[in-house]
């Protein structure tokens, strides 16, 4: 615990991404092997399922403490991280923990699955007083799974490849699917030549970069394939020793979500890994992504969700053939691969490719995306390699302009983390007669200057509290950018908004001037009943 | 009970003595806690302040002023009061004010500290019936580690700097904090340790200390250093306000750096990842959590006013602990009682 937790401090006080790969790589060169491979998981964002409730472990925090649950908040506001707050508030650390981390996880806090509630607490409470203040803040996060340092999977992969000398396309394959935090699976990680021994394991997805510059500065469009970006959940469908799997971009295994693509797994050849977008998909083309929403958020599949939100895969690429990895080969073999082993009249629709003679025929095209209900184009360089992350050159995606509308800051809260006990979470109300209703929420789009103005405004100009909620004076004017509109009787303004963020902070319009309810409904695409 | 002070527009007033404590607008007689720029306003027609503070004062509120020193512990009589300044530990010249009259005695902390500090008198524990406490840091989670703790991680942060071959910027408020780290070096430095710059800020406040007979490490003002200084061994004292858009330019010289930051804020991350600062050293000039309690218990008041801070959550704790407090809502703050985020300067 000891190396986690500097391993922890390390990462948190820089960030530059150089240093923080060298801390990983002198922390993993390290540690024993299970220690490692529980680090990993930690920073590349898996961990065990969350065993221990906020609440209770609050409230064995607060008892520990000696300080009143009231106090407790209040302080909790003024750090805006949970796992800081306990570490912060808890009696001085009297000793410090030598057990590795590993045994932490394996001994300590596994077997609390088992335990009861007075258990878990002497447990916890035990393990606080054993730790110094840096372990207990490390121990704290990994109890509380809201682990961030600002390391992400890239960074894991660099420090991994570094030690075992592996290509980092290699760790990166391999740290995918299903697998278990063991010294035996980090040896296998950091081994020169292993055997896959999961049939499960997806490719690490190969994501594109925005265009930047003109779409003329890409050569000429005969070299590129373009397709429509469409807006559903980025998957692969891998068909192995006949079994199916679907796994999501966030490496979520998601098969038993989608009965549909379980059943067209039995349809394709062995030995296949299909990269592609799946999409409630109905009459030929994608229902509303909210209709997807509804579905992920059912426990149980009925036949009538089923029947009224199927879904199909919009197949983009072919990564795996024969049991054999393809993704070296150029994009027009994989294309052709994926349009033979294509199951006519089946959940797979092979993405299909748009025509174009000239960058201005596509351009012109592009204007059909909202039609189309689509996000616009990705481009897609003929004879490139399916490569690993977000890459500049061979793809681009190429999306349409968002929707913007101006709206008026209404209510502020306070952000977490790095924001922390300043204003950075808003609350946007449009025009409704004389009225403002709320019509989305955004936290992105400001730089740290304009965060810091936004704040002393709501301190300044707070006209009511609720809890941490503050009303302020409708004064303040922001471009709001989003991606989709739809109608949604859960929210007062009667529309849910997709992807909202702050595009332009509108100095320069008064609240007055700020677009009206009737104005934004003009934006809803026609003839799109109320969702649920 | 009668109230011996009240707080005015002008700032907190005793009418029996007619004099301000700390106003922040020029008045008839100010008797001031210490020299920070938010309790010494220039203007007034006359001052009181303790002795060790007085060249302090002086170079905030001008030379003509009308300074009335007094030692610590030397009595002075004010219409119908009696009046006395204590050690308040927070920065050199830093004083409690207390006020007698007939059996009734009030104490004005200022802004103090517990923990000992080899640049002034430390903090001295004044018994009375009302004190009148800072709460800059009033919640449970400001709690400091040992002096000698944070100033070894500073060095230990300076050397790493130069082995890497960085410029060292610490950031810390020019008066008081800056001369404290400067103290504390002395004892962990030899000449080989590398240099020392200052920004000429904290340079101006090191001449007055070193007048005061207050030992700090060497220092040199990095303007006037030589065209062809080695930064990558420097360590670079710099206030907080130069960790901004014109002093960062100004920082380009410097070369590759590491920037530091010594406050009482950094004991939260989030208040260090906001300024996006390399690190943070926590080290105040202020009382933490649990030195503000025992300050107030060694006062034995039965009747405490809450200034500055985190105002709400020092009253409602000590009501609970049965002793009557009430939030006075002076100039200090800006809204940091709530939410701990503090103004730019809220910790001089």
């Amino acid at each position: 615990m000891k190396a986690f937790a500097e391993l922890y401090a390390a990462l948190d006080e820089t960030t530059k991404t150089n240093e923080k790969v060298e801390a990983l790589t002198a922390y993993f060169s390290r540690v024993p092997p299970a220690d490692a491979a529980w680090a990993a998981t930690f920073l590349i964002g898996r961990r065990p399922k969350r065993l221990l409730e906020s609440r209770k472990l609050a409230q064995w925090a607060i008892e520990e403490s000696g300080i009143p649950e009231w106090l407790f908040a209040e302080c909790y506001h003024a750090v805006g991280d949970f796992a800081e707050t306990i570490a912060l508030l808890l009696p001085p650390a009297q000793s410090s923990s030598n057990l590795p981390l590993h045994s932490w996880i394996e001994e300590r806090l596994l077997p609390l699955r088992d335990a009861d509630d007075e258990a878990r607490r002497a447990s916890l409470v035990s393990a606080w007083r054993e730790m110094d203040e840096r372990q207990r803040f490390a121990w704290n996060k990994i109890i509380t799974g809201e682990f961030r340092v600002g390391v992400s999977q890239s960074l894991v992969v660099r420090a991994v490849a570094a030690v075992s000398g592996l290509d980092a396309a290699v760790v990166s394959h391999r740290l995918m699917g299903d697998w278990q935090p063991t010294a035996a699976f980090w040896a296998q990680l950091v081994a020169a030549a292993a055997p896959d021994a999961d049939v499960s394991r997806p490719y690490p997805f190969f994501l594109a970069h925005p265009l930047e510059g003109a779409i003329e500065e890409l050569g000429g469009i005969g070299e590129w394939q373009v397709e429509w970006k469409w807006d559903g959940i980025r998957a692969q469908l891998i068909h192995r020793n006949s079994r199916t799997f679907v796994w999501s971009r966030g490496e979520e295994l998601m098969t038993d979500r989608f009965p549909e693509l379980e059943a067209l797994g039995a349809q394709l050849p062995d030995g296949v890994v299909v990269d592609g977008e799946v999409l409630p998909w109905k009459n030929g083309e994608p229902l509303p992504f909210a209709q997807m929403q509804r579905r992920i958020g059912r426990k149980a599949l009925g036949p009538r969700i089923l029947s009224e939100v199927p879904v199909v895969i919009v197949a983009y690429d072919l990564l795996e053939l024969e049991g054999v990895d393809i993704r070296e080969r150029p994009l027009e073999f994989r294309r052709a691969r994926l349009e033979e082993i294509a199951p006519p009249n089946s959940a797979l629709i092979v993405s299909p490719v748009v025509r174009a003679d000239t960058w201005q025929e596509l351009t012109v095209r592009r204007q059909e995306a909202r039609a189309r209900k689509v996000e616009g184009f990705m481009l897609k360089r003929l004879g490139s390699p399916y490569r690993v992350g977000r890459r500049r050159g061979d793809w681009w995606k190429w999306k349409i302009e968002p929707y913007s509308v101006d709206a008026v800051l209404i209510y502020a809260q306070p952000g977490h983390g790095r924001r922390a006990s300043l204003f950075t979470d808003y609350t946007f109300g449009v025009w409704d007669g004389n009225e403002l209703v709320p019509f989305a929420k955004a936290y992105s789009g400001l730089t740290d200057e304009e965060i810091r103005e936004v704040d002393a405004f709501v301190r300044a100009n707070t006209i009511e509290k609720f809890g941490p909620v503050r009303a302020v004076k409708p004064e303040l004017v922001f471009e709001l950018a989003f991606e989709g509109i739809q109608r949604s009787p859960r929210h007062r303004s009667g529309i849910a908004v997709r992807f909202p963020r702050m595009a332009r902070w509108r100095t320069d319009k008064k609240a007055a001037e700020a677009d009206t309810l009737e104005t934004i409904r003009a934006l809803l695409p026609p003839g799109v009943g109320a969702v649920d | 009970m009668d109230s011996l002070l009240q707080l005015t527009d002008h700032g907190l007033y005793c009418a029996g003595g007619d004099f301000y404590i700390d106003p922040w607008r020029p008045v008839d007689r100010a008797v001031i806690t210490h020299a920070h720029s938010d309790h010494a306003c220039p203007g007034s027609r006359a001052y009181l302040t303790a002795r060790p503070g007085e060249a302090l004062l002086r170079a905030r509120v001008g030379g003509e002023a009308a300074i009335q020193p007094l030692d610590y512990g030397e009595p002075v009589s004010l219409g119908s009061v009696r009046i006395s300044l204590h050690p308040a530990g927070h920065i050199l010249g830093s004083a409690q004010v207390r006020i007698e009259s007939g059996g009734d005695v009030w104490v004005v902390s200022g802004d103090y500290k517990l923990e000992p500090d080899p640049t002034c008198t430390a903090f001295e524990p004044v018994a009375c019936n009302t004190f009148v406490t800072e709460s800059t840091f009033g919640l449970p989670i400001y709690r400091w580690p040992p002096q000698a703790e944070v100033i070894a991680e500073i060095r230990n942060w300076w050397t790493a700097n130069q082995k890497a071959g960085k410029a060292s910027v610490l950031f810390a408020y020019s008066l008081g904090k800056a001369q404290r780290v400067l103290a504390g070096l002395l004892a962990n430095v030899d000449v080989a340790a590398g240099p020392i710059y200052t920004h000429g800020a904290v340079e101006n406040f090191c001449r007055l200390y070193r007048e005061a007979g207050i030992a700090l490490a060497p220092t040199m003002h990095a303007g006037a250093a030589p065209p062809d200084a080695d930064w990558s061994r420097a360590l670079i004292l710099a206030p907080p306000s130069a960790n901004g858009p014109p002093g960062l330019i100004g920082m380009r010289r410097f070369g590759p750096l590491s920037t530091g930051f010594v406050s009482g804020w950094m004991r939260i991350r989030g208040a260090r990842r906001r300024r996006s600062l390399d690190r943070g050293f926590v080290l105040s000039d202020h009382a933490d959590w649990p030195g503000i309690m025992s300050a107030i218990r060694a006062s034995g008041a039965s009747r405490v006013w809450v200034t500055d801070g985190y105002r709400a959550p020092v009253v409602e704790w000590l009501g609970q602990q049965g002793i009557e407090a009430r939030a006075v809502e002076t100039r200090f703050e800006g809204e940091h009682d709530e939410t701990g985020a503090e103004p730019a300067g809220a910790e001089p």
